[in-house]
């Protein structure tokens, strides 16, 4: 429970600081400092956990704390600690209430505790209604800007929808099985067998986080709301938030309905082949870098979703390998765009001569994210991909699909990459690159690298969850 | 200083005979640092070390922008690609596979033609689509191994006891990838318009060094790894070869550039070899090692020459040159004896190889092995014109250019002195290199 009081206390810390603290510098500082508590204390309890080597139960069951989700929590509030020390300049510039944008960071961090340690569809619900509304406000928090307003609404009436469907799945599986508790839901338990109530509900399930996670052909809001909320907040949504929803999603799947998986997969296949589609396809015809990494958070989605697919014990370790993976790198990516004047292609001209360090490291995260060796998005792709195949030869077919896509996102990939070194140009800076942002940039390349090439690393602490 | 880091860290290296060093690098999924060096890894290895220090010496004089960039490039490629012939593991192979690629891609991208960066980038996604469907037969692979590991041993075992049907899928995934690679026909269409437009010493990167890639690959990687696949198939790929061979000599007639010329001469050395290695006979794969050796050598020396003449005559259309053995006679000298080892004349190295290459495809069990074998001479003759159309009228006739051609200089003398030496001596005692082979 440690974390999770942590988390929650140190939000509501944070939206009291504001009536003290005016000084916006002052507030990101605090918030650090209360990060690197939560950080610690999270530490602690994986320590805890990982002595005892069982599992840890709350409230009858409803919130697990096992090393998967500790690690998991711990990893995304190290994460969520490097986006700050990235962005803080970025997000105290976004408007006046710096402190109520970190308040409700600690209360997405407090939901991602929720999402990786749910055993109970109530806690489930609970986490994703968090992490959403917050979510909400952050798009539109840059009030004077009407593309920020209008992202904010887009998301809100949007994603009240699919909460429809997310309440409408689980009063159906309720209804079949007459529990919310996901280890008594026993779906399956007589020879895979599943009435249609509970199809239906997880049908609507898969809908409601298929949107959440923005697969096709629920991602309709992606783009826009990518593109409107202001980018630090953009950096955050893309990353933290979104592979914590898929660890959420990937936990439901293998624990709850894991032994009817006959059942569902077939949709899942269908929805991952589609987010590759269109996520790959239309990311190629954009012109703005940052719609473009809207496009390819879609279609990274869709190499999520072969965690889902999988079903199997790689599932929790490929998912670990490449949220990180994909979370340093778009964090990374993000980070560099937010210094510069255009978010075009053409913005990036020539920024290997101005500045060739930043080129470099921009370079690095674009490989990672085309999954080039010896960068983390190497190894990330790899697992998912190997812990589909792993028990069944059924999928190679989406195996083969997702490689040519990769080949396609390669295109504007490397469009990036083009613009930085080959075209001539003089990239006009909107920030300077300050000595601690080329730090933090630096040692977010240094990680996607060393994660590339001794991925051990991760895995050794998550072996024993399983 | 870069240049001589670079020379110390090259003969540092013995290539030495089944050398093997492994360590664990990711127990977690099998796969380990694993680096070995049979017959045709340290060939190819000896062949990698011989040509980088060759580009640099000729390189020497001729300023290049951006120096220190370009040689950190040159170092990167060069370790991506002796990985390449040294790993043992096949995960490990697809690493250096990929690293080999980004700083060929840049170096092709950062210095060059015009047109550079448009024709990289073809080449970029032709070869990365390669690579990820060779990536999905190692994932597909690697599943099926019983013990999950990458190494070679495993990796045979496996491969060997798949079903007849499962190793024709694996074949074509893997060979399509090496095929784009070495390129073959119909696989080769990045190649010619990536060798003009990119600048020589990348040029020669990509042609000794590069394609001896996907042809190694397919020796140690592909015939051992599915045999059945291969037997069933090898039938189709000589097809190709040899349709490599007299579409690429047919086209070289016709260019009137001198780059396109190499370009499409190499393709088809790189079809005769493939020819070679498929007839899957001793002779014919002892012959295959060789040759590989000997293109690279023979056609570093040719881009060398190429980029002697652009540097004097300021163009490379063969209509514009003329009267070079009367200008820079050591040049022009250097050239035939360059010319006649690569159609293969006795008393070079080139004829070796490709007596041998005839020799083992004669010897092959394949029905069609006799067919083969002409339309492949048909081949050789073919090269024979071109390359001594294009000596003749760059070497003699009448000069046709007011410019004051300079002599050759002492670096790039040397580099020519070696490659020369490389190819008279291998050409008289071959036996020097083949006592490696076995």
């Amino acid at each position: 429970m440690k974390p999770l009081i942590a988390s929650t206390l140190s939000g509501i810390l944070m939206m009291f600081l504001a009536l003290w603290v005016r000084d916006k510098s002052r507030v990101s500082t605090l918030a650090l400092g209360l990060l690197v508590i939560v950080l610690g204390i999270d530490i602690w309890s994986l320590r805890e956990v990982l002595s005892q080597n069982s599992a840890l139960h709350f409230f009858s069951g409803m919130l697990i704390y096992d090393s998967f989700s500790l690690w998991f929590f711990t990893l995304m509030t190290g994460a969520t600690l490097l986006y700050v020390l990235l962005c803080r300049k970025h997000i105290e510039r976004v408007g006046q209430h710096v402190a109520e944008y970190y308040a409700l960071i600690f209360f997405i961090l407090s939901a991602i505790n929720l999402l990786a340690g749910y055993g109970n569809l109530l806690i489930l619900f609970l986490g994703i209604e968090i992490i959403s509304i917050p979510q909400y406000v952050l798009a539109g928090s840059d009030k004077r800007n009407l593309k920020s307003s209008e992202a904010s609404l887009k998301y809100f009436l949007m994603g009240a929808f699919s909460t429809g469907f997310l309440l409408m799945g689980i009063a159906l599986l309720y209804g079949a099985t007459g529990t919310f508790d996901i280890a008594s839901l026993n779906l399956g338990s007589n020879g895979g067998d599943i009435n249609i109530l509970a199809l239906t509900g997880i049908i609507l399930l898969i809908v409601a986080l298929g949107f959440k996670v923005s697969a096709a052909p629920m991602h309709f809001w992606t783009p826009d709301v990518y593109d409107g909320a202001p980018t630090p907040f953009t950096a955050l949504m893309a990353t933290i938030i979104k592979v914590a929803l898929f660890v959420a999603f990937i936990r439901l799947f293998m624990n709850g309905f894991g032994l009817v998986n006959e059942h569902w997969k077939i949709v899942i296949a269908v929805v991952t082949a589609l987010t590759l589609l269109i996520g790959n396809i239309t990311a190629v015809f954009q012109q703005s870098v940052k719609r473009m990494l809207a496009y390819s958070s879609i279609s990274q989605a869709g190499f999520m979703l072969f965690a889902v697919l999988a079903n199997n014990a790689f599932s929790l370790k490929s998912i670990i390998i490449y949220s990180v993976a994909y979370t340093l790198a778009t964090i990374g990516m993000f980070t560099i765009l937010m210094k510069l004047k255009d978010y075009t292609y053409d913005g990036f001209n020539g920024l290997a001569k101005k500045d060739p360090m930043l080129a470099l490291f921009g370079a690095i995260f674009i490989f990672s994210l085309a999954g080039i060796p010896l960068t983390a998005g190497f190894f990330a792709k790899w697992y998912v991909l190997t812990s589909v195949l792993e028990h069944d030869n059924n999928l190679l077919w989406l195996v083969l699909f997702a490689l040519v896509m990769a080949v396609v996102s390669v295109f504007y990939y490397f469009k990036v990459i083009i613009a930085m070194y080959f075209k001539p140009g003089d990239t006009a800076m909107a920030h300077p690159v300050s000595a601690a942002d080329r730090f933090y940039i630096g040692l977010t390349a240094a990680l996607v690298i060393l994660i590339g090439a001794m991925p051990n690393l991760l895995l050794y602490l998550i072996a024993p969850a399983q | 200083m870069v240049l001589s880091l670079c020379l110390i860290m090259q003969f540092c290296e013995h290539p030495g005979q089944e050398l093997q060093h492994s360590i664990s690098w990711i127990p977690a999924i099998g796969a380990s640092l694993s680096l070995s060096a049979g017959a045709g890894a340290a060939i190819l290895v000896l062949l990698t070390a011989v040509v980088f220090p060759l580009i640099f010496i000729a390189q020497w004089q001729r300023p290049i922008e951006n120096q220190s960039r370009f040689y950190g490039l040159m170092l990167l490629s060069q370790a991506g690609l002796m990985g390449v012939f040294l790993a043992h593991d096949l995960l490990l192979f697809y690493f250096f596979w990929e690293l080999a690629l980004i700083p060929v891609y840049f170096l092709c991208s950062l210095w060059g033609g015009e047109k550079r960066i448009r024709v990289t980038f073809k080449f970029f996604i032709y070869t990365f689509l390669g690579s990820l469907i060779m990536l999905s037969a190692i994932i597909w692979l690697y599943v099926q191994t019983p013990t999950r590991s990458f190494d070679y041993a495993t990796i045979l075992q496996t491969g060997q006891s798949l079903s007849f049907g499962t190793q024709q899928v694996f074949f074509w995934l893997l060979f399509i990838a090496f095929a784009i690679k070495m390129p073959l026909f119909p696989f080769h269409t990045w190649q010619p318009d990536t060798y003009e437009q990119s600048a020589t010493p990348v040029t020669i990167v990509l042609s000794a060094v590069m394609v001896k890639m996907g042809l190694f690959a397919a020796y140690k990687w592909l015939l051992p790894v599915l045999p059945e696949g291969t037997a069933y198939w090898s039938q189709t790929v000589m097809v190709l070869s040899v349709t490599g061979i007299i579409y690429a000599s047919l086209l070289a007639m016709v260019q009137s550039d001198l780059k396109r010329i190499v370009a499409y001469s190499s393709i088809a050395h790189v079809g005769l070899m493939s020819l070679g290695l498929f007839a899957d006979t001793p002779v014919a794969t002892n012959g295959f090692i060789f040759q590989m050796f000997n293109h690279g050598i023979n056609i570093t020396g040719m881009w060398l020459i190429v980029s002697m003449i652009e540097d004097r005559y300021k163009t490379r259309d063969l209509k514009a040159l003329g009267g070079m053995s009367g200008a820079a006679p050591a040049i022009a000298i250097s050239l035939v004896i360059i010319a006649f080892a690569s159609i293969g004349l006795p008393l070079t190295n080139g004829f070796i190889g490709e007596f041998m290459l005839f020799l083992g495809v004669f010897q092959s069990a394949n029905p069609n092995h006799i067919a083969f074998m002409v339309i492949a001479g048909l081949g050789i003759i073919l090269g024979a014109i071109y390359t001594l159309n294009m000596v003749q009228k760059v070497a003699y006739g009448t000069p046709k250019t007011t410019l004051q051609i300079e002599k050759i200089r002492p670096g790039e003398l040397f580099c020519l002195v070696i490659i020369i030496i490389i190819i008279i001596v291998l050409g008289v005692y071959p036996k020097l290199l083949l006592g490696l082979i076995g």
